[in-house]
């Protein structure tokens, strides 16, 4: 599975950082970084939970 | 509610293909509940009730994109979800318009206008409803800012170029400042307190958040109340009297003091209701089949160990899911339990705040809290690193939710700041980019 991050809504609030560290991480200036968008399977209900906690919707996993 | 040892009766689970799912609340915890419900393979019913005509829709840019300055007319409602989506893939039956009235635990219904909505399990999740200005409900121009009409009718106003006054210098009130002054309008807060935000930041670091808006051109005046909202005659505000005589002219007047929870429908219930409606750690309100999500809801939070009501987006989309899937199998609840968050977006600055303020010490280990710029504060409860504030630091904030949520001690969180401001200052005297 791979996510994907619609940047037009990501407002670089970053909960995905907090629930998935090794995917995700903010930049000093807000902006979004995807460590890794392979997400391996036993990542992947951390990553379905940083999906869900996106406050702009702007993260998905597929 | 439940004597120690012993497991409370929560209720039968539903039958997953013919049982009856209510969701009371259709906004943020409501529709993540419903969503929840059918990830788990709920196949029976579910009806959503709302009090608003609208569909589900997001509160946090009601304060911020929707009031902005922004070419052309007034933006999409943010709704959540399309009626479409909701109806035909989610399988809801969406009752809006009308508010529940009342709760009957033993008959399991809910009233809703004249009807009876039976249910096997509720989801109670009224969030809350703003505090009103005594004595200000005859006048125009005087709005809370909680509903979606609400945000219209504040953006209309600025629109106009309505001299504003904001009442209460918390987070939403002084996100509609910010939107006012981006306009380039006069714009006056007031606060009663002595310090904005202590109960959300704390007195120390209160102040200093305040202090951004002295920055940005918007007047704060603390430690003062409003002894009277006055009218033209007409019926429209003209002025704000204040408690030591002050007089700020008005046109519009928006009151951000705060929330109380939509508890009122619940009255007679037999729920025990205080300040929320009261329940377990499981988001169970003590009734067979009777759940809570979302900002109604006051519950023990084991990994802050305080018994908490939130008010934030996060805590409200991940209680909806988490009741809904005990309301299913009660047999197996889980408790529910968090590292709080929120954020709140002033001028060009971001607040974000993790965990608690109720700690022993506070200590800014970033930037400098008392100038324009960045700076992150760390909040000690015993050894413990308990809660974090960022200005404008987006990258370090979550890294402590991280360390909160494992239960992370002070020294680790101070030899993390320290590394942090390393890496900082290496950046800076690195090569130019
Ligand atoms: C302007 C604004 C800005 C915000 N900004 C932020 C932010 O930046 N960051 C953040 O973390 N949080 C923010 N919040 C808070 C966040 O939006 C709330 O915590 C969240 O909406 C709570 O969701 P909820 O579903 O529990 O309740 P609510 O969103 O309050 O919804 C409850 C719903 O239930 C309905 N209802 C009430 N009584 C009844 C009844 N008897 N029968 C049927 N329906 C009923 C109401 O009409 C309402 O639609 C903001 C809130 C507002 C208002």
């Amino acid at each position: 599975m791979k996510i994907t991050v619609d940047y037009d809504r990501c407002e670089g609030i970053g909960m995905c950082e907090s629930l998935a560290p090794h995917h995700f991480q903010l930049e000093d200036n807000g902006d979004l970084t995807v460590l890794q968008a392979e997400v391996a399977p036993e990542d992947v209900s951390d990553v379905e939970e940083a999906v869900a906690s996106c406050p702009t919707g702007a993260l998905r996993l597929q | 509610m439940t004597a120690p040892g012993s497991a409370p009766d929560r209720g039968a689970p539903p039958d997953p293909a013919t049982g009856r799912l209510v969701v009371v609340g259709a906004s943020l915890a409501g529709l993540r509940a419903v969503e929840s419900a059918r990830k788990a393979g709920f196949a029976g019913s579910i009806t959503l009730v709302g009090a608003e005509e609208h569909l589900p829709y997001d509160r946090p840019p009601l304060s911020k994109a929707h009031l902005g300055a922004g070419p052309g007319s007034e933006p999409a409602a943010p709704y959540l979800r399309e009626e479409a989506h909701l109806r035909e893939e989610l399988g809801v039956d969406l009752l809006l318009g009308r508010p529940a009235t009342a709760l009957d635990t033993a008959a399991r219904v809910v009233h809703v206008g004249g009807r009876e909505v039976a249910y096997d399990a509720v989801v109670l999740a009224t969030g809350s409803t703003a505090r009103r200005l005594p004595g200000t409900d005859h006048l125009d121009g005087v709005h809370p800012l909680r509903t979606l009409d609400d945000a219209r009718a504040v953006r209309r106003a600025l629109e106009a170029r309505a001299r504003t006054v904001v009442v209460g210098a918390g987070f939403i009130g002084s996100e509609v400042a910010s939107a006012a002054r981006g306009r380039g309008l006069d714009v006056t807060v007031v606060e009663a307190q002595p310090t904005p935000l202590a109960r959300a930041v704390g007195a120390e670091l209160g102040a200093h958040v305040a202090a951004i808006h002295e920055r940005h051109g918007t007047r704060l005046l603390t430690g003062v109340g409003v002894a009277s909202v006055e009218g033209d005659g007409a019926g429209r505000v003209e002025r704000v009297v204040l408690d030591d005589g002050t007089v700020r002219p008005a046109d519009l007047v928006v009151v951000g003091i705060g929330v109380v929870p939509a508890t009122g429908w619940l009255e007679g219930s037999g729920l025990r209701l205080d300040d929320g409606v009261v329940c377990d750690e499981t988001l169970w309100a003590g009734a067979p089949g009777v759940w809570a999500a979302g900002d109604v809801v006051r519950w023990p939070n084991a990994t802050m160990g305080e018994t908490q009501r939130l008010e934030n987006w996060t805590g409200a989309a991940d209680q909806g899911a988490a009741a809904a899937r005990n309301a299913l199998d009660p047999a197996a609840a889980a408790a529910y339990a968090t590292v709080p968050f929120f954020w709140s977006d002033w001028y060009d600055v971001r607040i974000q705040m993790i965990g608690s303020p109720v700690a022993d010490e506070v200590l800014v280990v970033d930037g400098d809290p008392t100038a324009a710029g960045r700076w992150v504060a760390l909040y000690r409860r015993g050894d413990r690193l308990i809660g974090a504030l960022a200005v404008d630091a987006p990258a370090e904030i979550m890294k402590y939710r991280t360390q909160v949520m494992r239960g992370g001690s002070w020294d680790d969180a101070l030899a993390h700041a320290a590394a942090r401001r390393e890496r900082a200052a290496g950046r800076a005297a690195g090569p130019a980019s």
